[in-house]
């Protein structure tokens, strides 16, 4: 490569920020493909702001992608500080730098046009911003985006994406021929002289960086012979949802749920699918109820504000104990909050939103490839256990791209016809099993099954009953499926050794981050450990033991608590993150918890930071001594 | 052995009932004596076995009220829901199984308050279900607030010095729906009239919505002058319409009615004194909702499925 230099990196990560609609999130898609074609690992996040067409050149209108790229196949989660940052002007940089997002010593790629914008204003932002990136040890390389754009096209809006992306093509010294290829099929809906276009600019950036670049990147791919799919949550969500064999998906428009529901419509029909788009909330989880309540397999998917609409109609599935499924993608709370962020503050709501008492089942993913494999998990479970099951997803998983092995469709479960088979003579609706809870579910049709199923407390009969002996007989049948279900579960498994001075716990989406800091620490000789819960009711076995083998256990969630720091705060009315409550009232151990609502996934070294911090304290307080040599040796 | 077919157009022929009444009957009702629910419950019960319905292929579906106690009593598949939400529940059940009839049973707070939004869009969906309002202008189950259909002025534990609005009036608010198919009014005083609007409710391709009038005995004694005593009604007549029997003119006088057209349709449903009885609209060529859906997804078999899910992967496959 003309003369530059070339430095090789295990791993790498990138921010592509522009004004929404500018074309910052194709460049990154672009790029991210070339990444994962060349055999890179990868993990992708979208960086979305909460209206369409915010005012453009604000911090606020900062719209693009984070991309970590690694030499291993498998990354996690979306990394530390970024190295490089591609802005298409100052303003989206800057947001950047207040979202704490970029290394001190970051690599900015920018746009010169503001240099010598006509408009005063543009120009003394643009100094006054680079000045402070460099005050703060950044390495900045002006390119004129714009103007080479222009060469080729009339309007700049039109394709300084992929010039954005031919740059850094030629930064990380990738095939210039494989983005040609990627461009195509990206654009491949559009008219020949777009897409045409768009390679040229693409080419352009890359003779311009090449030319111009004094250093240039390498992070080695090893490509290898198991498939892999690149994908974001959601739609692993979707096409997890055809795979489990869901034949109806009722919904209403809500963020960061909704792509989710767009993936499935794009091909549910032919699969023998429906999405229902219905007209709230309520009569989208009333639509999937009464559906599964006359035989087809339904789920709905919302976020945080919806779940709250749909909980009398999760009393009812849990009463009737009619099957379904509810994926709820979490975002940032409460109300409104941050609508396109993520936050993992649903948690009690699902446990305990519904009034009565309404045990049901809540599992969280904590990889996309696991949002493709959990939904096939919550059907078996809602029809085997006649429950309501809710599935945690978040904003991060689903806007976030990962690579995983790509699913073989021979493995897909099975669809078993309709059973409408004639209900033995005596069979009663609620033949509840006496020690598990589970009884027979009937379907409409089925000769000699007629009755009403209600809403009001009702005996093994059906028939709705109002004293005591019985209304508590239907609450323990109803719960007692819980602990049947937790009977089947394994212990979960502790990432790092099964002993030691502090255990993190997480659920969901950390999971990559907590581990990341896990393995790091280790390697440092800190005597720091992980496990992970997917099963967040029932909670797996075997959870007061793992945590009998820890000096310290914390919860590692994003989602509020008060900080011990606080004013007023104190032992007796401090409020804890939301597994770190279920884990205390469940275990009776004195369990900690790092739960914060930053509306971004945590960073590797923000959880490496406090546990440092945590194994610090404790060693000062029980043997000051001590504690120089272990921080000396750590760090 | 005769053919299916055969079979159908013999029963139809002989008017062969195959199921008794009682073979449609459940658990004892426990509604008030004088309660209209008992009338709309055997009427139901009439309509099934007329059609010679296996009481397991029919679903009713209602919300909470005393009228929502219906599916308890009726012996079909019943689901007793939640208030204001019996039309999502009919909806899916519709759109998973739309060989199954579908009989929606709800009150006026329950139709047209707390389940508002989903009245409105049901009539749009237009799923093919049979849809009764069982409107007695009262919260009873509650004791006695007052409804959306209240009439002016009246004292109930909810505007004990009198309501302050005048009452809503479904049959204006779902003629002003897009897709709206059948409308049609009946009161449970007028039991022949009830028989035969259910009837052609039943008999209608689309979602028939059935307001009946009926009288609350215990908290509304006095409504619809007295339970119909001294209520003054219209009866639209025509020949495809609801019978006006020549007795039903005692109650009032009777009008021509083109149901089928939608501006005089409109126009009719406004009218408050007298109010209304009869076949107020009726389009039998509005798709149903469950039906454009059917006919819109594919049923693949287990190879054709795999493959397709093959070729949604692969799009998503980078190496």
């Amino acid at each position: 490569m003309s003369g530059s230099r070339r430095v090789r990196l295990p791993e790498h990560t990138v921010e592509i920020v522009s004004d929404a609609g500018e074309g910052a999130q194709k460049a990154a898609i672009a790029f991210a493909q070339v990444c994962a074609k060349a055999g890179n690992g990868l993990w992708t996040v979208e960086i979305i702001p909460s209206e369409i067409r915010p005012p453009p050149h604000t911090t606020g209108s900062a719209s693009g992608n984070r991309i970590r790229l690694a030499e291993r196949d498998r990354v996690t989660n979306a990394g530390n500080e970024a190295n490089v940052v591609l802005a298409f002007n100052e303003m989206a940089l800057l947001s950047r730098l207040e979202a704490g997002s970029l290394a001190h010593d970051v690599l900015v790629l920018i746009d010169d046009q503001w240099a010598t914008h006509e408009v005063e204003k543009h120009r003394i932002s643009y100094r006054e911003v680079l000045d402070t990136f460099r005050a703060r040890g950044a390495t900045i390389i002006e390119v004129p985006m714009e103007r080479e754009t222009l060469r080729h096209a009339e309007d700049a809006q039109q394709g300084k994406n992929m010039f954005a992306v031919g740059l850094l093509c030629a930064l990380y010294s990738k095939d210039l021929d494989v983005l040609d290829d990627v461009i195509r099929v990206i654009f491949k809906t559009k008219a020949p002289e777009v897409i045409e276009l768009a390679v040229r600019l693409a080419a352009a950036g890359y003779q311009y960086g090449v030319a111009n670049f004094k250093e240039c990147f390498e992070i080695e791919a090893h490509p290898t012979d198991v498939p892999k799919v690149a994908m974001n949550g959601n739609t692993a969500l979707a096409l997890g949802a055809i795979s489990a064999g869901f034949e109806l998906c009722s919904m209403y428009p809500i963020t960061p749920a909704t792509s989710a529901s767009h993936a499935l419509s794009e091909i549910f029909e032919d699969f023998g699918g429906f999405v229902h788009q219905a007209e709230d909330e309520i009569a989208a989880i009333g639509v999937a109820l009464g559906a599964s309540y006359a035989g087809m397999t339904a789920l709905t998917i919302t976020s945080g504000p919806g779940m709250a609409l749909k909980t009398e109609f999760q009393g009812l599935a849990v009463m009737t104990e009619t099957p379904l499924v509810i994926v709820d993608v979490q975002r940032g709370g409460p109300s409104t909050g941050l609508p396109t962020k993520i936050e993992q503050s649903d948690l009690l709501h699902a446990l305990y939103g519904a009034p009565g008492d309404a045990p049901k089942v809540v599992i969280a993913p904590s990889t996309i490839e696991e949002c493709y494999y959990i939904l096939s998990v919550a059907r078996k479970i809602a029809e085997e256990f006649r429950m309501l099951v809710i599935v945690l997803s978040d904003a991060n998983l689903a806007t976030g791209q990962q690579l995983f092995d790509r699913p073989d469709v021979s493995e897909t479960p099975r669809r078993a016809p309709l059973d409408l088979t004639p209900v033995p003579p005596g069979a009663l609706p609620y033949d509840w099993d006496p020690t598990t809870g589970l009884s027979e579910r009937r379907i409409p049709g089925q000769p000699g099954g007629m009755g009403v199923t209600t809403s009001l407390n009702h005996d093994r009969n059906g028939k709705a009953c109002y004293d005591a002996e019985r209304n508590q007989r239907g609450h323990s049948m109803r719960s007692r499926k819980l602990a049947a279900l937790q009977q089947s579960l394994q212990p979960p498994r502790v990432h790092g050794a099964p002993e030691g001075d502090l255990l993190l716990v997480g659920w969901g989406s950390t999971r990559g981050s907590i581990e990341e800091a896990v393995d790091t620490a280790r390697s440092a000789g800190l005597e720091v450990s992980s496990v992970h819960i997917q099963f967040l009711s029932p909670l797996p076995p075997g959870l007061s033991d793992i945590f009998s083998n820890f000096r310290k256990v914390i919860t590692v969630e994003l989602n509020y608590s008060d900080d011990w720091n606080d004013p007023l705060i104190t032992k007796e009315n401090r409020r804890y993150g939301q597994l770190a409550w279920i884990l205390r009232a469940a275990t009776l151990h004195d369990i900690d918890c790092f739960a914060k609502v930053p509306g971004r996934p945590y960073m590797p070294v923000e959880i490496l930071g406090e546990a440092k911090r945590i194994l610090e304290e404790q060693s000062v307080v029980e043997n000051p001594r001590e504690r120089l040599i272990a921080s000396e040796g750590a760090t | 052995m005769i053919s299916m077919l055969a079979e159908e157009s013999l029963l139809e022929i002989c008017a062969i009932e195959t199921h008794s009444l009682d073979e449609y009957e459940s658990e004892q009702p426990r509604w008030c004596k004088g309660c209209g629910d008992h009338g709309v419950l055997a009427s139901l019960q009439r309509v099934l076995r007329k059609n010679n319905l296996e009481p397991e292929n029919v679903v009713s579906v209602s919300g909470i009220g005393c009228s929502s106690r219906l599916p308890h009593y009726l012996k079909t598949y019943g689901f007793h829901g939640i208030h204001g939400r019996a039309l999502p529940i009919a909806t899916g059940v519709r759109l998973a199984r739309p060989e199954l009839p579908v009989i929606a049973i709800m009150g006026d707070g329950d139709c047209f308050s707390i389940g508002g939004n989903h009245w409105l869009h049901a009539i749009r969906y237009n799923v093919n279900a049979l849809v009764l309002v069982l409107d007695n202008e009262v919260y009873a189950l509650t004791k006695m607030q007052a409804s959306p259909t209240t009439p002016d002025g009246w004292k109930t534990n909810t505007t004990p010095r009198g309501t302050y609005l005048h009452p809503l009036n479904p049959l204006s608010a779902v003629m002003g729906m897009t897709n709206v198919s059948f409308v049609a009014q009946t009161a449970t005083w007028l039991p022949a009239h009830l028989d035969e609007t259910i009837e052609k409710a039943w008999d209608h391709h689309g979602l028939s919505f059935v307001r009946i009038l009926q009288r609350c005995p215990v908290f509304m004694p006095k409504a619809f002058g007295e339970g119909g005593l001294n209520f003054p009604v219209l009866f639209l007549e025509n020949d495809d319409g609801i019978p006006v029997h020549p007795l039903l003119l005692k109650r009032g006088r009777a009008q021509a009615h083109d149901h089928r057209d939608i501006n005089e349709a409109q126009r009719i449903a406004l009218a408050v004194d007298p109010a209304p009885m009869g076949l107020i609209y009726q389009n039998p060529e509005v798709p149903a909702y469950e039906e454009i859906r059917w006919q819109r997804k594919d049923r693949p078999d287990r190879a054709t499925f795999l493959q397709r899910l093959d070729s949604a992967l692969d799009r998503y496959t980078v190496s």
